[in-house]
């Protein structure tokens, strides 16, 4: 088998990836952080946050009232921007010093682009996209649970004998945990060891926010194929509901919208009040990122579709046959209840 | 301009819709179900080629499988490349990420000449997406994931190209040789060229290397090199919904489904 770098007796800890983006923490970070202190209450296990970046000192405080016992942090200006080479030396030299039994990472493009890096650096297994996590009663093991086969399949995974343990966990699949201002931690600043000529990757141009964050909307109107592009209706209705707009994946291939909305295995993990799911047909791929929503309402012109077995109103008709009535009915119940 | 040495990494997966898994043994039942190129290998595929062709040089596709993926290396080549390695070996089976990206990394070098490794985003079988940087990782590669419009500086010996973020995006250039993840639909995949698939099946370039073709370490490679294992299989259940139909004119359908949703508005 191949060695990691330490082993399980030398490894101590549950270890949070900060990731963090312009001076602000990804609620995946924090995410994680919350359900890091869930699994080790009781246990005793401390929970540690890395955190990398140029002035990001202030980000500490924040995963600690989030739960963390502890945050070391690498404060330069060769890492104010992400770089696979820059953040990939520093957080392996971070976790070869401090042999975290777990290290857990947000399943983001940058997550997954460092995870699966140091995880072949450190000769360790990597549980990727993980959809929940638990420790293994008498063990202590990590156990990831992750869909498999466009999500019709769930494998539990966990890696016994190389360390850290490994896992990547998409956005959205825990609560952001309650701050507690008062919580106190520790925060270790690392020297970090690093010169320009250490970074061969070139940041050229860098574009973020702007976007809505789709896993923290309460209402959700997505559509697919039966929208043939045309988004009007479904906008309307979700500005009506206060809510956002997701899509599918056909959507995309079709270039009529970008993935930033996209729900599903390779899109976004959802967990709204309300999912208005217009002209999809509901493949796996697709409802496993809207499953977590309390009520789901599909509309689909095809009555063998398979989101009517994830619906709890279902109406078969063509999308924009429904819309227009279903708009003037929200305005006319909002208008009733004075509106918002 | 200098030619291009390209690696295109392919996997063969089991059409998604088609799996099942049996909850007694706990198995995935594959018997029935039909294979497909990893939809996300076709853009890698369609990249390779349209590099190639605005810089001339070679393209290779690689895969790690059983033989039945032999015909689908025969399906790239019909598409336009060059050549074809399957990885093939008992040795090499029930890997996971950090045993794939060895064994597949071990292969590469021995084809031996590359500037670009181009990997899908991730497989849909696995969905992992965590191969391309363990194979940047052992073959000291840089790397740059999620990646389109591709765009290679020969004469610098650098690849710059845009990448995607969480809620947004950035253009970086980092030096060859570098490994790539295609990000899903970056392209058109073109369709394969119908004389090129009866030279491909008759006379394709297809060689098969079986574990003791590559310079491998037995203890790295398949189940003993993987660190990570399936502690269990279950077949994904849905929530129970209420599954009321509405019917009527539109109009009252619309009336009835505002009253079920009075909660939320």
């Amino acid at each position: 088998m191949t060695k990691s770098l330490y082993g399980a007796k030398e490894a101590s800890g549950i270890w949070i990836y900060l990731e963090q983006s312009q001076g602000q923490l990804e609620g995946v970070s924090l995410e994680l952080v919350g359900k890091a202190r869930e699994l080790a209450d009781g246990r005793g296990i401390p929970i540690v946050g890395v955190l990398l970046g140029d002035q990001v000192g202030d980000l500490a405080q924040e995963a600690i009232a989030a739960g963390a016992d502890e945050v070391r942090v690498a404060d330069d200006p060769l890492l104010r921007q992400y770089t696979t080479d820059g953040y990939a030396r520093v957080v392996t030299e971070i976790i070869l010093e401090g042999k975290p039994d777990i290290l857990l990472l947000g399943a983001t493009p940058d997550g997954r682009d460092l995870a699966g890096r140091i995880a072949v650096r450190l000769r360790t297994g990597l549980t990727a996209d993980c959809t929940d996590l638990k420790l293994e009663e008498k063990s202590g093991l990590l156990i990831g649970e992750v869909w498999g086969f466009g999500g019709g399949v769930i494998a539990y995974i966990k890696c016994p004998d190389n360390r850290p343990q490994m896992a990547t966990v998409r956005a959205g699949v825990f609560a952001v945990p309650k701050p507690d201002a008062a919580r106190k931690g520790k925060v270790v600043n690392v020297p970090v060891k690093l010169s320009e000529k250490d970074i061969k990757v070139q940041v050229l141009e860098h574009v973020v926010g702007g976007g809505v964050d789709i896993t923290r909307a309460e209402v959700l109107v997505a559509a697919g194929r039966g929208c043939q592009g045309d988004f009007t209706l479904v906008n309307e209705l979700a500005s009506l509901l206060d809510g956002e707009v997701g899509w599918s994946r056909v959507p995309v291939d079709e270039g009529w919208v970008s993935r930033d909305g996209m729900i599903g295995q390779t899109g976004y993990t959802t967990r709204p009040k309300l999912a208005i799911v217009c002209g999809i047909s509901g493949a796996f791929q697709f409802t496993v990122g809207v499953e977590k929503a309390e009520t789901i309402v599909a509309i689909n012109i095809d009555a063998e579709a398979p989101i009517f077995e994830a619906a709890d109103y279902c109406i078969v008709d063509d999308m924009f046959n429904v819309l227009p009535p279903l708009i003037e009915a929200v305005k006319k119940a909002r208008g009733g209840n004075g509106g918002r | 301009m200098r030619p291009l040495q390209i690696i295109a990494c392919v996997k063969v997966v089991p059409k998604p819709e088609e799996v099942k898994v049996d909850t007694k043994t706990m198995t995935i039942e594959r018997g029935e179900v039909r294979s497909e190129i990893n939809p996300p290998d076709m853009n890698v595929l369609e990249m390779a080629l349209t590099l190639k062709e605005q810089h001339g040089g070679k393209v290779t596709v690689i895969a790690m499988g059983p033989p039945l993926f032999e015909p689908y290396m025969r399906l790239a080549l019909a598409m336009g490349a060059d050549e074809a390695y399957l990885l093939s070996d008992r040795a090499f089976a029930a890997a996971d990420t950090l045993a794939t990206s060895y064994a597949l990394a071990q292969g590469i070098r021995k084809i031996g000449d590359y500037d670009l490794i181009l990997c899908g985003e991730e497989s849909s079988d696995g969905a992992t997406a965590q191969v391309p940087p363990g194979i940047a990782e052992w073959l000291e590669t840089s790397q740059i994931t999620y990646a389109e419009d591709l765009e290679v500086l020969s004469d610098s010996k650098m690849v710059k190209a845009k990448r995607e973020l969480a809620g947004g995006y950035e253009v970086i250039q980092v030096p060859l040789p570098c490994t790539v993840s295609v990000k899903i639909g970056a392209n058109e995949p073109r369709f394969m060229d119908m004389e090129r698939k009866v030279w491909a099946e008759a006379d394709g370039p297809v060689t098969v290397w079986a574990a003791s073709d590559i310079d491998v370490e037995a203890e790295m490679i398949g189940l003993p090199g993987s660190p990570t294992i399936v502690d269990g299989l279950a077949q994904a259940e849905s929530t129970e919904r209420k599954r009321e139909f509405l019917e009527g004119t539109p109009e009252e359908q619309a009336k009835v489904l505002v009253e079920r949703l009075r909660p939320y508005l």
